[in-house]
């Protein structure tokens, strides 16, 4: 899992074969204590990040135990009833759980077929872009959209589609139909494919475009003198070099499958109503922070949270299978 | 790379067809992200004059005005999220950069005491990220709800960024570390005078990321804080997406006041323009490889 296990042993082996002589406060692993001490300032520096994941990771974690008792703040957690599995039959046996369960994994599923290509697509757009100036200058316009919150970009969203808004005003002057897009369940799911790729598809782009400066230009080069015109070339050389990473991002979009914009949703939950724009951390928002039932919602996060972690686990698995790098090895 | 700029030699002539539609989806591209935003500006420096006219938009004020800002700013709602928002993120931002170099510089050692256990367990928490529910309820019994310290302290230290700094502080030449030990020179001088000079790029992107975060950040404001203490973000949420109007503008007579519509893209504006002014810095390190180096890793 280590993402330095590998290098880590691969240096430490180095170091030792190579007989360096001990440099004076490091060197060889000494006794526990020897080493303790050696490392006291380190350790120090650590503390403070090292306590931040105690407390708001590993602690929260252990509040998760909340999900099995039957939580009544004036008991406190810890006081509160033990109930067993008794949140979760409640959660698993609720068609509006279900419903966000489908909600969110329709979103996810529309996501991975109409955004994910479209960053890819405008790297390679990029990519042939012989002068260097034109691209900075595009690139740098659209990686903007990426460091807006979702406030702003639902906003703009608003006021350029929405009832009196920017387009529906210009379509009234032009005496046309105007459109209903703004707080409308029907055109919800295409408005929210429409924000990710206004907001995130040239941020998109970065990894691909890594990919892509990779690829020796010479096999560009001997392909092109043996012939092979410009489809060709990205049939056959293009391709093949950015597949592991499509493969990789793919899969993990694929892991992360059950989080699509909690806060994308949970803006635009009240003007479509839950019906369109529930997913599953909106429920957990609903049900627990706005009603009071937290050991139901309790219960929902951390089914997702478990399922999540699971699907993490086998996305990397497959990745691994599949000859690709996972996220962590 | 070939000639700075230009065309390979084995590359044929592009065709003018193929020249063409790749301008136009450029073109179409930049206008899509731009066109918003001057639409926005615009409208917030028109005067009602203006906005009648336009039937609600303005893409070029006839008669540019500040009432708008002026209003916002005139103490009221806006005044103070700015200011919250600003507070938060100066503080966060130093904070989170303090904590992630400390952690990310001890665990940049090999073979650091407890090390690898320590950057085990901080892996494992991108795996499974902490539920909101529990969150709420610790950071309620921590008596944390309407402080601002619940705004920084459940969200310290990012994973992500604590990667890209460990990575990039290993990166650094084993020499540097040797050469300064040599000089009697202890963890805590290594740190500050050798290592973080050098990691100048790459704490730049770390901070920047960790400000946009603060500064974006609204959810949880809404559920810790009461509307009292709340950032920016969150007031443009309930008076731009909500509707609801600003309290502070509605008084007074109608033809002084700007029109509702100039207000909400002037907070609007004021919201944005931070990360505008950031990101040209932001924006140079991008092409440095600094993230995509560390993406890989």
């Amino acid at each position: 899992m280590a993402i330095a296990e590998r290098d880590a042993t691969g240096r430490m082996g180095a170091a030792g074969a190579s007989g360096e002589p001990d440099v004076p406060g490091r060197g060889a692993r000494g006794s526990r204590r020897k080493r303790l001490r050696r490392d006291a300032v380190l350790l120090l520096l650590m503390a403070p990040g090292v306590a931040y994941f105690v407390l708001f990771h590993y602690g929260v974690m252990a509040g998760n135990v909340i999900a099995f008792k039957d939580y009544v703040p004036f008991d406190g957690l810890w006081a509160s009833q033990w109930v067993g599995t008794a949140n979760f039959q409640e959660v698993l046996g609720d068609d509006a759980f279900w419903h966000a369960v489908v909600n969110t994994l329709w979103i996810a599923l529309l996501q991975l077929v109409f955004f994910f290509p479209v960053p890819l697509a405008l790297a390679m757009l990029l990519h042939s872009l012989t002068r260097d100036s034109v691209r900075r200058f595009v690139q740098s316009v659209a990686y903007l959209p990426h460091f807006l919150s979702w406030v702003i970009v639902v906003a703009v969203f608003q006021q350029l589609l929405g009832e009196s808004g920017l387009l529906n005003t210009v379509l009234g002057d032009a005496h046309l139909h105007t459109v209903d897009v703004i707080g409308n369940p029907t055109a919800f799911k295409p408005l929210v494919i429409a924000q990710v790729i206004w907001k995130d598809c040239g941020w998109g782009t970065i990894i691909f475009l890594a990919a892509l400066s990779q690829v020796d230009e010479q096999q560009y080069e001997a392909a092109a003198i043996d012939g092979a015109g410009p489809w060709r070339r990205f049939w056959h050389v293009t391709l093949p070099a950015i597949r592991p990473i499509v493969v990789l991002l793919l899969i993990m979009r694929l892991g992360d499958i059950l989080s699509v914009g909690f806060e994308q949703m949970l803006l635009q939950r009240a003007s479509v109503g839950p019906d369109a724009a529930e997913i599953i951390d909106t429920l957990v928002w609903q049900r627990g922070l706005v009603q009071g039932d937290y050991g139901y919602a309790a219960a929902a996060g951390l089914f997702k949270g478990v399922v999540g972690a699971l699907l993490v686990y086998a996305a990397n698995k497959v990745a691994h299978r599949l000859g690709e790098q996972g996220v962590y090895r | 790379m070939t000639a700075v700029g230009g065309r390979p030699v084995w590359m044929e002539k592009p065709k003018p067809l193929t020249q063409a539609a790749k301008g136009v989806a450029l073109a179409v591209t930049v206008l899509l992200v731009l066109v918003p935003f001057l639409i926005i500006v615009s409208t917030s420096f028109a005067s009602n004059k203006d906005v009648v006219g336009g039937g609600g938009w303005v893409m070029w004020p006839e008669h540019p005005t500040l009432r708008a800002y002026r209003e916002i700013f005139d103490g009221g709602i806006v005044g103070h999220a700015l200011w919250v928002s600003a507070g938060v993120t100066v503080v966060g931002t130093a904070a989170s950069l303090a904590c992630t170099i400390g952690l990310a510089y001890a665990l940049s050692r090999r073979d650091l005491f407890g090390g690898r256990p320590v950057l085990l367990l901080i892996l494992f928490t991108f795996l499974f990220p902490p539920g909101m529910i529990p969150s709420f309820l610790l950071v309620k019994s921590l008596h944390m709800l309407n402080s601002y310290t619940a705004l920084i302290a459940p969200f310290l230290i990012n994973v992500f960024n604590l990667v890209v700094l460990r990575g990039f502080f290993q990166s650094l030449p084993e020499e540097l570390y040797e050469a300064a030990r040599l000089d009697g020179a202890g963890e805590w001088l290594i740190l500050r005078r050798v290592v973080l000079p050098l990691s100048k790029a790459a704490l730049a992107v770390v901070g920047l990321f960790y400000a946009v975060s603060y500064w974006n950040a609204w959810f949880y404001a809404s559920i810790y804080l009461d509307s009292d203490h709340w950032p920016l973000q969150q007031v443009l949420r309930t008076y731009v997406i909500g509707g609801a109007q600003l309290a502070d503008t509605s008084a007074g007579d109608a033809g002084a006041v700007a029109a509702p519509q100039t207000i909400q893209m002037a907070v609007l504006v004021v919201a944005t323009v931070p990360i505008v002014v950031v990101y040209p810095f932001l924006q140079k390190y991008f092409t440095k490889g600094v993230l995509t180096g560390a993406i890989k890793s």
